[in-house]
């Protein structure tokens, strides 16, 4: 359309002659420069993404192994045996349970910052910086401060609450706490991201709305919530969709943190794919766990849009 | 539903007094907020604070049972020095900056490619192009380790740095992103070019780039930050000690180190650092940069 076009223009603007005679060939060639332009991208999308992807279906039909014992065909056995592996369920459930606790704060908390900078305080770039910093670093180096700040006996959590009479929690130690323990270090080391894309949309919000408001009378906190929080709602739905999306391919924090434990009790499904093939050495089988998971996120994004579609509509 | 609420309160109050009151009510809001943003700010410091703090200390002070912010025996620089004995730090973030640059450049080259292809230029199979393109963003990377594994240990690149590097320049959302970008550049620039015979390529280069350098650097900032802190794919990918990066290096210090709480906590610093100054000296760029790719998905 745009050779066309421009095509067009310029025999208006100057002699008709090279227009046309650009013409009969120009699909031919904008098929050649099109494909050209796309032709770097394509290489390494084909190589390392659609390859992997087509690859992995092929794998978890085979018996696959590190050690080479069975490369055969075996049809949809691994399948089968994953969904009667109970510990495949058990990290799939971990994975749901971490997701579900995890999303609620790392939005609410994120909307909060957000809130509060945009009443307009003094020093924007100081709580900016304060809440957006851990985003920045590297999940071994959040694991490396949580562990040590959860250590039972020497961490300044659990003597920090001692002052205030709480006892001892074995923050990672402790199969109903650990989950959370690792939700909290989540929650510090990325609600800054979500936290930026709120004030960002909440920057965006036209400034006649709040002075319409404040000349009605409007204060801070009724401003809060009858103009801020419902023109927030598209953000939301897309805060919301790409936090779940994240939190379901949880795997850093808890390997370097509880490596799963007590007791697999927070080992979620990408740590199971992983030890599967590389610790069990069974590709076939990992692979095959890898496509449940991936169902599961296909399932996951179909519903969100299904659910954006309809409120946009 | 904003305007309905906004009305309502509209016919509830007189106009005249409200103009001074709210003014009041915000400053009184105001000082609350400052308040709560202080004490949130101060929590999210307290891991960076007790890290610092454990650094400096000596590795007695550091496992003593009873925790203190000022140590008995004084502050030392002890742990950062037997990290930099060590000599791994400084390897691994090297490590992690030609890596992570690598992809980052390529990443943007053959990105901004075929963004503009797809922005500008009408070619058969352009739609079909697209909607694959689009429906990779769907593809969570944790389902392609394995099979990206296998295919690295048939290529021979395990354990090379283009294992780390290659499989990481492929990001279908900053496409669309900068293709979103180029599509609202007026076409009456390229007009004048296009007039002038210039090529696709000189139009690209010599007018699509220069005035795309905010989303180009936007891009560059996203991608960059998500190679250097990446950790699952590089963990996979290299075993060979000269070639970890930092994310990947500081997990086996874990279990190097063991129990040295001051030498743990300084290989963190060390390795929060660059970015960190970074962010220092760029916020605004990397603010805007997050808040403009961030709603394209990772």
């Amino acid at each position: 359309m745009s050779s066309s076009l421009t095509a067009r223009r310029s025999s208006g603007s100057q002699s008709s002659s090279p227009a046309t005679r650009r013409r009969p060939g120009s699909l031919t060639r904008s098929n050649i420069s099109g494909w050209g332009f796309a032709t770097p991208f394509l290489v390494f999308f084909l190589v390392f993404l659609v390859w992997p992807v087509l690859y992995g279906v092929y794998m978890s039909l085979t018996g696959k192994s590190l050690t080479g014992a069975n490369d055969s065909m075996i049809g949809f056995a691994n399948y089968a045996e994953a969904f009667a592996d109970a510990d495949m369920w058990r990290s799939l459930g971990n994975t749901l349970y971490f997701t579900v606790i995890s999303t609620v704060p790392l939005v609410l908390v994120a909307l909060a910052m957000a809130a509060l900078l945009n009443v307009g305080l003094p020093a924007q770039w100081l709580w900016r910086l304060s809440y957006f910093a851990p985003y920045l670093l590297a999940s071994t180096v959040v694991s490396l401060f949580f562990t040590w700040m959860y250590n039972p006996q020497l961490g300044l959590i659990n003597d920090s609450l001692s002052k205030i009479g709480i006892p001892k929690v074995a923050w990672l130690n402790d199969p109903n706490v650990a989950m959370w323990a690792i939700v909290i270090a989540t929650l510090w080391w990325t609600v800054g991201f979500n936290f930026l894309l709120y004030l960002a949309a909440m920057q965006n919000i036209p400034h006649q709305h709040y002075e319409a408001a404040s000349l009605d009378g409007a204060g801070a906190w009724r401003q809060l919530f009858s103009i801020t929080l419902p023109q927030l709602g598209p953000t939301t739905v897309m805060i919301v969709l790409l936090q779940v999306l994240a939190s379901l391919k949880i795997f850093d924090q808890v390997y370097q943190m509880t490596a799963g434990g007590p007791g697999g009790s927070t080992r979620p499904v990408v740590q199971y794919i992983f030890e599967t093939g590389f610790t069990g050495y069974r590709l076939g089988y990992s692979a095959a766990i890898s496509y449940i998971f991936f169902g599961l996120i296909v399932l996951v994004s179909v519903m969100q849009f299904v659910i954006t579609r309809r409120r946009s509509v | 539903m904003a305007t309905q609420t906004l009305n309502r309160a509209t016919s509830g109050t007189g106009t005249s007094p409200a103009i001074r009151q709210p003014r009041k009510k915000m400053t009184a809001g105001r000082i609350a907020a400052v308040v709560v943003a202080a004490a949130i700010a101060a929590l999210w410091l307290v891991p960076f604070a007790w890290a610092t703090v454990t650094a400096f200390k000596t590795e007695t002070d550091a496992a003593a049972p009873k925790v203190s912010w000022i140590p008995p025996s004084g502050f030392t620089a002890d742990a950062f020095a037997k990290v930099f004995q060590d000599g791994n730090i400084p390897l691994w973030t090297w490590n992690s900056l030609y890596t992570s640059a690598a992809i980052t450049a390529v990443t943007l080259v053959i990105s901004s490619l075929v963004a503009y292809a797809l922005s500008r230029i009408d070619f058969k199979g352009k739609k079909v192009l697209m909607t694959v393109i689009i429906a990779s963003i769907i593809v969570p990377p944790p389902v392609l380790i394995i099979p990206l594994f296998y295919q690295m240990l048939a290529l021979h690149m395990i354990d090379t740095s283009w294992a780390i590097i290659l499989p990481q320049v492929i990001h279908p959302a900053m496409v669309f992103v900068l293709k979103k970008f180029f599509d609202q550049i007026p076409r009456e620039l390229e007009e004048a070019a296009v007039v002038d015979g210039a090529s696709r390529m000189r139009i690209f280069t010599q007018i699509i780039l220069p005035l795309s350098r905010p989303i180009l650097a936007a891009v560059a900032i996203f991608v960059f930050i998500g190679a250097w802190n990446n950790f699952l794919w590089p963990f996979i990918a290299t075993n060979d000690a000269s070639l970890l990066t930092l994310p990947v290096g500081l997990q086996t210090i874990k279990s190097a180190y063991g129990i040295q709480y001051a030498q743990n906590m300084a290989s963190a610093l060390l390795a929060a650092l660059p970015l960190i100054l970074v962010f220092l000296f760029f916020q605004r760029q990397i603010i805007k940069g997050v808040a403009t790719t961030g709603l394209a998905g990772t």
